[in-house]
């Protein structure tokens, strides 16, 4: 169509809507007879429970209910094979905060009054708050075998790794440190639940992976599946921290189902930083080699990943954290050995460049380093090594389009990099870094042969298209995504289509709103949904019109024939004519990823996905070398997304990411203290930025219109967080000479730094 | 959510009602509330009874009288920031009013409040279910103090940003009590205590700050802070210059602003030796940020960068 909406800059409707409030979030839900829930947390990082004592509790007025780890026996977690949390700790609680308890009462304060007349006897047991004493001290057995805290090991190898060393020109090595950090978004979690006298549980929660929670609900609550319903409400921000289910989701539904009543868990800013999965902290180890015309010969990545208390995704981010460190500039040979261990710390999870964001800042300092020691431009030896396009990487992964080059020229032009680079005096200066991503990966979370998205299209004859969509809405615009491509095929209004998401009783199954996948699968099930009832309404007008069908094409408003301009049929009167020839109208569309884009060995599926995106930053720092304040001033951002769908959208997710990026290169440090309290879990102690700390951004985006994803689209929504940290951190060595090799770069590290680089 | 305790809201329209009604047991006032709501949110205080300042209009003015300028405890940050009086004669007061959180608590918070914020402490300032699984410090169920070992009285730090801009403006704080009215100087009114800093009586009302107007003299205020705004102050620091004599305050320390002694034995144009001596008398604790060190380096810095704006904004503009 040549009106298109795709790829016009264009507002969204629902932001005006969440920002006059008129957006129900799950909080904003109540119910008749609603009663609040609230969870009992363990004081200790690392415990047995002697016995629980809730008599005094169950006497308050008001408390309705309790529940101790007994009433909900099932293990879950969001890899079937590491299913390690409970609801509520039974035997062992393994960090300051893990749920011991909850306590149904008439409103949140009865509920708190609950909690504190609840008597817990524990038995201290030895625990691990850091890597270090995870590392040296096995006997606390925090592994599933208990007999060390390993999670999870990971070592491959791609290429001679030591026959290249052996034969490099330059080897340097790096240690570096990535303390975690947590999503904060502004929306808690929040859960409702609803047991009806049907036997219907209803759960409404702010979750981004609505499909998984509904099996664990049905496996944890041995309920099946067709009494379960799950919604989930408009996310007020989740960034990869609401993509696993949480004990409060089943405490809750238990609850609704113990009393009879609807029950509302809302979490508190400090319990966010208890259930957490943030960023893991990681140790990287990195040697690198390279030929001195710069051909870079090896990788070798050594990373030590703390993973807190549970499981969660650990398996991924442990493959992650090397994996994708073959894309997009690479070395002949690579190897990486990660292992994740426990510690009784919150839980890591995913988080915005999950498992990648850690190495992909040691990797860019390694690159500039040779780059300087090999007196080439950072940019140059990146270009030099950079993996084409229809090719496949040194682990196997099959790559398709490749906008990596164009990224790095945009930046290189936008920035001034020649002209100004090295040459902005002491204090300030310019960095770069590079980094590719996933859109989606090709492994379904539990092993199965059905579609990872599908979409479901009802057509009313009014003209309204309703479009039923498991994905989850999040903030990050599927909803908005899914209304464009119907009506650009259909030939309607925006104000027509109806977007309905993530509710298991009224969408198909879309596997959530994780690895970057939302555009490229759902949008691509929806397109193929869209383009089966176009089909019928050409096949209608063609047959009213007596023309042949490939004759007819949409364009806005109307079917119309070629040559015979005249005769265009309103869509609306066209979609009459399909339900009078066809009954009912509407379409299922669904998408799945070839097979074989990944490697041939034990995790070559992880990683691999049909599309990678690919982005590059420069980043202009000023340093006050009396304070060591590190202020980014600008950034430039050039992402390839294959395709624009909704360039104000895509610019969002850039701006977005380097926001995001410069606070965890600056500010944020998700901290545990030794005797295994958080340091501050609130927003003060935890530093975010605000308006005032926010660089210029100038988001660019680059169209390498992959083959396979729709209108030729790939992510946006992750890929641009990854390259920001290094080059800020390149940056400060541009503008002062120093290389920080921890994370965040605050300003007694940066004045530390430029003291020993005095002495 | 962290829900807030129950209490009964009294908003009376006279001081005299006001004073009776602090005269319960367990009373408690509230100005603008952004400090002592998430405090009572986080179990720092169970005041039974709080007493709203919002209606006695009377403490909102800001009067300029021939000698002093009269700020009413209930005048907003903003407003105080704002004020091009306050700007003129009490400048470290405007620019230490502007730094207070954000917009929006400077819109609610108040001057009073301000000055009579509590102390703030890293193991203080947490939730009831942190400070319970750490064990309560001295401050508050406690005794212990997990800042200084062994330490028998509390050290949490003034974090008050107007604080020691009203020393070192020599401002008089004006309080009503059931025996009438009584003035303080701002230098006497913060004590070393961090369990309570302030040298008010819990039935006593801070009425308002009484800046004196001097000729020529001019301030500037340093803050501090990690990031761009909504940040408690790390370091506080205000200067004063009345031709060569010169008054440097130094806060966010311990519980009572420190005075540099070194300072007033030297001319204000002897910034690095003033720099020095404060470096010298403050002592950064680890009783609000991590990075002791940094604080610490940053004395000297904060007192240079606030003594080279006060002696600009003296020099007559060319
Ligand atoms: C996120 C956040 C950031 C903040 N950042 C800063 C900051 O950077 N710098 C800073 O200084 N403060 C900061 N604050 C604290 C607070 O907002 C300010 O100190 C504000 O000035 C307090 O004024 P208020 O009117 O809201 O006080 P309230 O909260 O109403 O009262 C504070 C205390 O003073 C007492 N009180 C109030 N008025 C009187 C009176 N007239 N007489 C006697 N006692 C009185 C109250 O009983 C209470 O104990 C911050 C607060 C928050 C929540
Ligand atoms: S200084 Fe010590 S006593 Fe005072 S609040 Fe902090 S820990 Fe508690």
């Amino acid at each position: 169509m040549s009106d298109r909406l795709i790829g016009k800059a264009g507002k969204r409707g629902d932001l005006i809507k969440r920002a006059r409030g008129d957006t129900p979030f799950t909080d904003d839900l109540a119910l008749p007879r609603m009663l609040h829930g609230k969870t009992l947390r363990c004081p200790h990082p690392h415990a047995r429970i002697v016995s629980i004592d809730t008599s005094k509790a169950l006497e308050i007025p008001g408390v309705i209910a309790v529940l101790t780890g007994r009433d909900l026996p099932e293990r879950f977690g969001i890899i079937p094979w590491t299913p390690d949390e409970h609801a509520l700790a039974i035997e062992t609680a393994r960090f300051v905060g893990d749920g011991v308890a909850a306590v149904a009462a008439l409103d949140e304060r009865t509920a708190v009054r609950g909690c504190d007349a609840i008597k817990v006897l524990y038995e201290v047991l030895p625990s691990a708050v850091d890597l270090d004493s995870a590392i040296t001290r096995p006997e606390i057995g925090l592994s599933a075998k208990k007999d060390d805290n390993v999670s999870k090991a990971v070592d491959l190898a791609f290429g001679d790794v030591d026959g290249e060393l052996a034969g490099s020109d330059v080897v340097l090595d790096g240690d570096y440190f990535f303390e975690g950090t947590a999503h904060v978004p502004i929306e808690p979690h929040c859960t409702l639940a609803q047991y009806d006298a049907s036997g219907l549980l209803t759960v409404w929660s702010t979750t981004q992976v609505p499909h998984y929670l509904h099996r664990e609900l049905s496996r944890v609550l041995r309920l099946s599946p067709t009494r379960i319903r799950v919604i989930q409400p408009p996310l007020g921000g989740a960034f990869g921290g609401k993509s696993e289910p949480f004990g409060h989701e089943f405490t809750a539904a238990k609850l609704a189902m113990v009393t009879g009543r609807p029950v509302k868990f809302l979490i508190s800013r400090e319990e966010e930083f208890y259930l957490h999965r943030g960023r893991h902290p990681m140790r990287l180890h990195f040697r690198l080699g390279a030929k001195s015309d710069g051909t870079l010969t090896a990788i070798d990545a050594r990373n030590q990943i703390d993973g807190g208390a549970y499981s969660s995704f650990g398996l991924v981010t442990t493959y992650y954290s090397g994996q994708l460190l073959s894309l997009p500039t690479a070395a002949r040979s690579y190897r990486f050995s990660s292992t994740r261990y426990f510690t009784n710390k919150p839980a890591c999870g995913p988080k915005r460049g999950h498992g990648s964001v850690q190495p992909r800042f040691a990797f860019e300092v390694m690159l500039d380093r040779m780059a300087e020691k090999l007196k080439l431009d950072p940019i140059a030896l990146r270009r030099k090594n950079a993996v084409g396009g229809n090719t496949h990487t040194i682990n196997g992964m099959r790559v398709t389009s490749n906008g990596n080059l164009e990224c790095l020229a945009k930046v290189e032009e936008a920035s001034g990099w020649k002209e100004r680079r090295g040459k902005l005096g002491f204090g300030r200066g310019l960095g770069v870094a590079s980094s590719a991503y996933i859109s989606g990966t090709n492994y379904p979370i539990y092993p199965n042969e059905m579609a990872q998205s599908s979409v479901q299209l009802k057509v009313d004859r009014s003209g309204v298209v309703t479009v039923f969509n498991g994905a989850s809405e999040i903030g990050q615009g599927t909803d908005m995504l899914m209304a464009t491509i119907v009506a650009d095929e259909l030939g309607l209004p925006l104000e027509a289509i109806r977007v309905v998401s993530a509710d298991s009783d009224l969408c198909p199954v879309d596997l959530g709103a994780y690895s970057s996948r939302g555009t490229f699968m759902n949008g691509n099930a929806c397109l193929t949904a869209a383009r089966l009832v176009k089909e019928k309404l050409i096949a209608a007008v063609a047959a009213k019109l007596e023309v042949p069908e490939t004759s007819v094409f949409v364009t806005r408003g109307a079917l119309c024939v070629r040559g015979r301009e005249g005769d265009a049929v309103p869509v609306e009167e066209a979609i009459q004519l399909a339900e009078a020839k066809f009954g009912a109208l509407g379409a299922v569309g669904s998408y799945k990823t070839p097979p074989n884009l990944g490697g041939e060995y034990r995790g070559g599926t992880i990683g691999a996905s049909p599309a990678y995106s690919f982005t590059a930053h420069v980043a202009e720092v000023k340093v006050d070398v009396e304070t060591g304040v590190v202020e980014v001033v600008k950034v430039w951002c050039a992402h390839d997304c294959g395709k624009a769908l909704l360039p104000t959208q895509v610019i969002g997710q850039i701006d977005g990411s380097v926001y995001m990026g410069v606070a965890e290169a600056l500010f944020e440090e998700h901290l545990i203290s030794p005797n295994g309290l958080h340091r501050g879990p609130n927003l003060l102690d935890y530093r975010i930025p605000t308006s005032l700390d926010v660089p210029q951004i100038h988001s660019m985006f680059v169209e390498s219109l992959d083959p396979e994803g729709p209108h030729g689209a790939k992510e946006a929504g992750e890929g641009p967080l990854h390259s920001s940290i290094p080059a800020v951190a390149n940056a400060i060595y541009d503008a002062v000479g120093v290389r920080l090799h921890a994370l965040p770069f605050s300003p007694g590290r940066v004045l530390e730094a430029l003291r020993q680089r005095k002495a | 959510m962290l829900p807030l305790p129950e209490f009964t809201l009294h908003s009376p329209r006279t001081i005299d009602e006001a004073l009776g009604l602090l005269a319960k047991p367990g009373a408690m006032i509230i100005a603008g509330g952004t400090d002592l709501l998430p405090n009572m949110k986080q179990g720092l205080h169970q005041p039974e009874h709080v007493v709203s300042l919002q209606h006695l209009a009377e403490l909102r003015a800001i009067r300029v009288e021939q000698k002093v300028l009269v700020l009413g405890a209930m005048t907003s940050l903003a407003e105080v920031a704002e004020h091009e009086d306050v700007r003129k004669y009490a400048t470290a007061l405007a620019e230490a009013a502007g730094t207070v959180g954000g917009p929006h608590h400077r819109r609610m918070g108040t001057l009073g409040g301000n000055l009579c914020l509590d102390t703030r402490c890293r193991y203080y300032n947490q939730s009831q279910f942190w400070r319970s699984a750490l064990g309560f410090c001295l401050k508050k169920d406690g005794e212990v103090c997990h800042v200084v070992e062994g330490g028998k009285k509390c050290v949490a730090a003034a974090s008050n940003d107007t604080a020691a801009a009203a020393i070192a403006l020599e401002a008089v704080l004006v309080i009503r009590g059931a025996q009438g009215v009584r003035r303080v100087a701002a230098g006497e009114f913060f004590v070393a205590d961090g369990a309570r800093n302030i040298a008010i009586a819990r039935d006593e009302l801070l009425v308002a700050l009484e800046v004196p107007r001097v000729a020529k003299r001019v301030s500037a205020y340093e803050k501090l802070r990690r990031r761009g705004a909504i940040d408690f102050p790390l370091l506080s620091v205000a200067v004063r210059l009345d031709g060569s004599a010169v008054e440097v305050v130094v806060s966010a320390l311990a519980a009572k602003p420190r005075r540099i002694n070194g300072a007033q034995k030297l001319a204000a144009t002897q910034v690095e030796a003033i720099a020095e001596a404060a470096a010298r008398e403050c002592n950064p604790m680890p009783n609000i940020d991590g990075d002791v060190a940094w604080r610490k380096q940053m004395v000297r810095v904060m007192v240079k960068r606030a003594l080279v704006r006060a002696i600009g904004a003296a020099q007559p503009s060319t």
